[in-house]
């Protein structure tokens, strides 16, 4: 089972947090703080797999964590997870961050975290992988984007009287 | 009035900022979280951002709460407060809103509802519950995305306790016409099979159905949950094994549509599951691996390595052929896999290589002969996780000819390492190996692994140090050579030295420095004392030394020195270390005292512990006949006064066990000591007289459980005082190991101080791999070299006999269970000889018989005689009755049981066979046995096996149905049992039928388990009842049970993980067969 997922960027800032364990508050905090720690002084020719930190619980437990540009992707799972298929989940998903934002940078990562959940959502579901094929998760983005956009119309109209009046 | 303007005026911008650009569906800069953002990043200092981030906390929540708050703007507020939540700062007030969001919004702010719901709060949030019905509404709705929703939002989080209200609409979302909903559904259910796996029992066959689905996508997610349970259960799934195997021919052969490949492999996620299933399905399983071997084959022909995904294939590919039984030509090829992972130049499959070797190395330590090379050269890796995993792969090869280069290995890694956690785990092992292979390693490792080391290891490397070995030269070198290089150490900078280290010096040098006969103790006692001067010195620490120069002085010289230190400790501020300075100064006055106290060169004698404190007993009615107030425990004391609303003395009570564990500490077995603590504990022996007992007399108070503020407190007291008694009893034969005779072979292994040339290292890092490969060397069970061997040790008694821990939990449990020995009833038969042909860790095996006929034993005078003269020749002739089917099999003591007539009844505590140990009961006239075994590996059997003796058949009949559950019954108040039902952390809910019906039905239900089970029942209060029991001491399990709809719901306890579950089976086992 996949624990948390979490990204942020070269200087810790969390950019998208999602625990699928229950963490208190500032356990969380403790938590990204370390993982940003131990990834962030790997350099980028060693391999993408980190063991037993102490804070999500022991020996069973591994970070797995790709670096893009500005950004770490860290799912930190357990044992029954196959640490290359996660490592090519990440990718996944990042790929498909790509395609919704077309070409998906931080700054959508900051601006839209609510939309990154919701892509996120479809691709994990309460830490287990739902969807590893990237068009099925697009294509279930976008129908959720469809309906924003016929509810968006129909709202507009009084808004805009308001307004007006 | 002004407050409301004020509102209105916060509210308009946010309106405005909204209004140009109506419900965009992209949040753009000029947006308040927009703006906020932009905020934040221009800040500079953690403060400032902390400054910014409340004021905007402050007004979202202003605007929230006024009325005039659209569910538009709420949303657009409840993803600032998403961004604020992801920042670290709580929004606590905005969770109400989230969820009336979920519930009252469109489809789109309830998709923002659900997902700060789902962030925000966990399952046992109680605002929770007020989702419930949104949850339900939405299962129910026509709108698809809000069933997705749903079934999302339920899978994150969902309260255990209301998954009956919603779970047929999950079932029923399994028949849905659209596939993201079915596969959502499964995962859903999945979800709750791990939160509470009782309640989803019923619908084990549509998960079946799910797995047969014509959508792959379904069929993948179903898997997720067959993973779970094949895990658990092996054996219940074994009729699937050619379905998954089907499933992996065809996709593996390219059946799937198109749209599942990733990089042109066939659906790889899919193929990484089935794999791990069909592992764990072929595991020690002939005829289900023999299913297996084809598509095994084609996985590994058809994944060509192109991608990193094949790898991932071939990674579980591998360890799948090699969990499962072996094929000679899949391993070979499987082998030549991970030869390519080692030697990959891609440092990821470099990391799984090694891995794939690590759990490969223990069944073909050849493999690891054949990439030496490669193995060195990523022990000098840059990458401190591949270093790690060499590490650890070279662990699983250590033998007694690679140990010293291997440890100094580890010793290397140890000192550039900065992880706590690898360090902790590194040093368990090298200590682990320094066990096994003595060396003179210790002393690096106490100073390397500093503090922070399991305080285990400490305790182990002592008790290692006074039990010796075989030799008494050997042990004399050993011992000596420890005080050496201590000495040198001392006199070097001892400031350096990490607290631990600094408390074994101590306490080797207390014990053996006297084995130097050209050392001046003055030398010592000045080294000492200098050590308690030093700042860092923890006052732990400080009492080791103070015991170390208490057994030192022997008068003469060093009175001086000693009587300095004991002057100035004697007005400590710490109680503890006062104690010490006292006793030190005593003792080095009165050297007949003394001489009596601390017995020199007492190693071989064995402990003899009074655990009733007999001794005592003129003591105890001297002064009650002097007029003295009889003894009563410190909880009833304490009970008394606050009933009497009197001053609570608390902090005495609980200070009680603290110094009582640190005079135990003092290893010597001193009678003094042992008087002194119970002397602070009082007449300890009505205790232990009244034995598990002990209880409040609390019958007449009823309260509900557990809700007084003072009640916790009192408990721990309680607590601390029920164990107390065997703290005090068993401390000195669990630390006053000096006197228990385990022995082994010092071997003055020096490690090599010249750099060893690449090809010297090399050579001896791998020997003996390639001669001794067959047998377990390599493995974990590794049987200890015999010049290593533990001397056999003469059994004296259940409680001090070593019961060596086990690896299963279960014989753990079992082991303890001889350990708590008070109880009378009880015919405690144990013989812990250690068989040479076993290894060594599965040494023990011992069971508990219990007489179901008591007055029959004591009629024939039956005592299990074997424990007290071993060497009976009578032995012999038991094993002549031993049934033929297991007289050629290993076997350990066997202790006869009784013998009435000609008909001999014994149990043989453990009997070895192929794939594991099981205690075994045989009796009957010579030659006609009746056997009986019990299989450890079963936590249900744990258990006793009773025999019974049937005089008038004149044989004696074994079954499986006598094998009753080793509970005893716990006596506790209605209140204890509320604190204790707050304190555990293991539980299991179960309904159990009820025996009879109406208004008794609670009452006979429960009095059959009564006595079925021996629980006790503590309370019954209309339709609720609860029951305690125990398994040992300190194993207590807590029964709490309600008549509902016709039957009974249980709920248990406990702070064991195992128990809960194994007493409910046996509950509704009791209930059946009654």
């Amino acid at each position: 089972m996949i624990k948390a997922i979490l990204i942020f960027n070269n200087h810790g800032k969390p950019r998208l947090i999602r625990f699928y364990q229950y963490f208190a508050e500032d356990m969380q905090q403790q938590i990204i703080r370390e993982t940003f720690h131990l990834v962030s002084k790997r350099d980028d020719n060693v391999c993408n797999f980190l063991e037993g930190g102490s804070l999500i619980g022991g020996s069973d437990y591994k970070l797995i964590y790709r670096h893009y540009a500005t950004l770490y992707f860290v799912f930190c799972v357990d044992s029954s997870e196959s640490e290359l298929g996660i490592l090519d989940l990440i990718q996944v998903f990042v790929e498909t961050l790509d395609k919704c934002f077309e070409n998906v940078c931080e700054l959508d990562l900051i601006f839209h975290m609510d939309k990154v959940h919701y892509i996120l959502q479809e691709v994990v579901m309460g830490g287990m992988v739902l969807e590893t094929n990237m068009n099925e998760i697009v294509a279930q983005v976008e129908v959720q984007n469809r309906m924003e956009k016929s509810e968006v119309s129909v709202q507009c109209q009084p808004v805009a009287e308001l307004i007006s009046g | 009035m002004s407050d409301v303007v004020e509102k209105t005026l916060t509210a308009l911008p946010s309106l405005l900022s909204l209004d140009p650009q109506p419900g965009s569906a992209k949040l753009s800069s000029t947006s308040k979280l927009g703006n906020l953002i932009r905020g934040i990043t221009e800040l500079t200092s953690k403060h400032e951002e902390e400054k910014l981030i409340q004021h905007e906390l402050a007004s979202i929540k202003d605007q929230v709460s006024s009325p005039n708050t659209s569910m538009r703007q709420m949303k657009e507020l409840m993803v600032r407060a998403i961004y604020c939540e992801s920042l670290g700062y709580e929004a606590s007030f905005t969770y109400i809103h989230a969820i009336k969001l979920a519930q009252q919004g469109t489809a789109l702010e309830k998709r923002v509802g659900y997902l700060a719901v789902s962030l925000f709060l966990n399952e046992s949030h109680e605002l929770l519950l007020l989702l419930v019905n949104t949850v339900l509404k939405d299962l129910q709705s026509t709108n698809l995305i809000e069933v997705c929703m749903a079934l999302t939002v339920v899978s994150q989080m969902f309260p255990k306790d209301m998954i009956p209200a919603i779970l047929p609409l999950v079932e029923e979302k399994l028949n849905h016409p659209k596939e993201i909903i079915r596969r959502k559904a499964v995962l859903a259910l999945y979800k709750f099979y791990l939160i509470a796996p009782n309640q989803v029992q019923h619908i084990h066959n549509k998960f079946r159905k799910a797995l047969c689905d014509k959508d792959p996508g379904v069929m993948t997610a179903s898997l997720h949950i067959y993973l779970q349970m094949i895990q658990e259960n092996p054996e219940g799934y074994k009729d699937l094994t050619a379905s998954f195997v089907t499933i992996l021919k065809q996709v593996v052969g390219g059946k799937l549509p198109m749209d599942f490949n990733y990089h042109s492999v066939p659906a790889p996620w899919l193929q990484i599951q089935l794999l791990r299933i069909l592992a764990l399905l072929g595991k020690n399983d002939q005829s289900a691996s023999a299913v297996m071997y084809e598509v095994l084959d084609e996985s590994l022909r058809r994944a060509e390595m192109n991608h990193n995904i094949t790898y991932a294939i071939l990674y579980e590919c591998v360890k799948c052929i090699y969990t499962i039984h072996p094929k000679s030509d899949l391993l070979e090829k499987a082998a030549k896999c991970i030869g390519n992972f080692v030697l990959s130049p891609k440092i990821n499959l470099k990391y799984l290589g090694l891995k794939a070797l690590t759990y490969v190395v223990q069944q073909d330590p050849r493999l690891a002969l054949q990439h030496q090379m490669t193995i060195i050269e990523c022990l000098d890796h840059s990458d401190l996780i591949i270093k790690r995993e060499t590490l650890e792969l070279l662990f699983r090869i250590t033998n007694a000819q690679n140990v010293v280069v291997i440890v100094e290995k580890m010793l290397e890694f140890l000192r550039v390492n900065t992880d706590d956690y690898t360090t902790i785990d590194l040093v368990g092992k090298v200590a682990e190996l320094a066990e096994k292979y003595p060396s003179d390693t210790m002393s690096t490792v106490f100073s390397v692994g500093g503090d922070m080391m399991q305080p285990d290891i400490p305790n182990s490397f002592l008790k290692l140090l006074s039990e010796g070995f075989d030799s008494v030269e050997e042990d004399r070198k050993l011992r000596l050579f420890a005080v050496d290089s201590y000495i040198t150490l001392l006199q070097k900078e001892p400031g350096k030295l990490p607290q631990r280290f600094l408390q074994v010096i101590s306490w080797v040098l207390g014990e053996y420095s006297h084995l130097k006969d050209e050392l001046e103790p003055t030398v010592v006692l000045k080294l000492l004392a200098k050590l308690l001067d030093m700042k860092h010195t923890s006052s732990e620490t400080k009492s080791w030394i103070l015991m170390a120069m208490t057994k030192l002085c022997e008068g003469g010289a060093e009175v001086s020195v000693v009587r300095e230190v004991s002057e100035t400790y004697s007005s400590s501020m710490d109680t503890v270390l006062r104690q010490r300075a006292h006793e030190l100064q005593y003792l080095s006055q009165d050297s007949e005292l003394r001489a009596k106290v601390l017995l020199r060169d007492n190693g071989l004698r064995p402990l003899e512990v009074d655990s009733s404190l007999s001794f005592l007993d003129g003591f105890v009615s001297e002064a009650l006949a002097a007029g003295a107030a009889p003894y009563k425990p410190p909880h009833q004391r304490q009970e008394e006064l606050a009933q009497a609303k009197a001053l609570s003395l608390e902090p005495y009570g609980l200070s009680l066990p603290m110094s009582m564990s640190s005079c135990s500490i003092t290893d010597r077995q001193s009678p003094t000591l042992l008087s002194m603590s119970s002397g602070l504990s009082g007449d300890s022996a009505e205790i232990s007289h009244k034995g598990g007992s002990t209880s409040l007399k609390l019958d007449g108070v009823k309260r509900v459980w557990g809700r007084e503020g003072y009640l916790p407190q009192r408990a721990a007291v309680e607590e601390a005082a029920q164990v107390e008694v065997p703290c005090t009893l068993r401390s000195p034969s669990q630390q006053g190991d000096a006197d228990s005779s385990h022995s082994q072979t010092p071997t003055s292994t020096p490690t090599p101080t010249e750099p060893d040339p690449e090809k010297q290292q090399l050579a001896s890092l791998f020997f003996g791999l390639s001669s001794q490969s067959s047998v377990c060397l390599m493995g974990k069970p590794e049987p200890t070299p015999h010049r290593f061997r533990r001397k056999a040790k003469g059994v004296t008694d259940p409680t001090s006999s070593s019961l060596i821990s086990t690896p299963s939990n279960v014989e753990k449990l079992l082991c303890n269970n001889l350990l708590d020995s008070n109880i009378a009833s009880e015919l405690a038969v144990s013989s812990a000889k250690q068989i040479t042909e076993l290894p060594q860790g599965l040494k023990t095996a011992s069971s508990d018989i219990k007489q179901n006929n008591p007055s029959l034993i004591v009629d024939n005078g039956i005592v299990a005689a074997a424990d007290e003269d071993p060497d009976r020749p009578k032995d012999l002739c038991l094993i002549s009755h031993l049934p033929a089917e297991l007289s050629e099999l290993c076997h350990s003591e066997i202790t006869p049981l009784c013998t009435i007539q000609s008909i001999l009844c014994a149990v043989n505590s453990c009997q070895y066979r192929g794939d594991g140990i099981f205690p075994v009961a045989w009796g009957g006239p010579s030659g006609s046995s009746v056997l009986i075994q019990t299989p450890f590996n079963h936590l249900h059997q744990v258990t006793h096996v009773s025999a019974e003796l049937k005089k008038s058949t004149q044989c004696l009949s074994f079954a499986h149905s006598d094998v009753t559950f080793p509970c005893r019954p716990l006596t506790v108040s209605t209140e204890e049992y509320g604190t204790m039902w707050l304190s555990f952390s293991h539980d299991t809910k179960q309904n159990l039928t009820l025996i009879g019906d109406g208004q008794e039905a609670l009452t006979a239900t429960l009095n059959v388990l009564k006595q079925k089970l021996q629980l006790h029942v503590v309370e019954i209060i209309g339709q609720e009842g609860i029951l305690s029991c125990r398994l040992l001491q300190d194993q207590p399990c807590l029964m709490h049970c309600r008549v509902h709809a016709g039957t009974l719901a249980v709920w248990l306890r406990s702070p064991v993980p195992d128990l809960p579950d194994c007493l409910i089976y046996h509950c509704q086992r009791a209930l059946q067969e009654y």
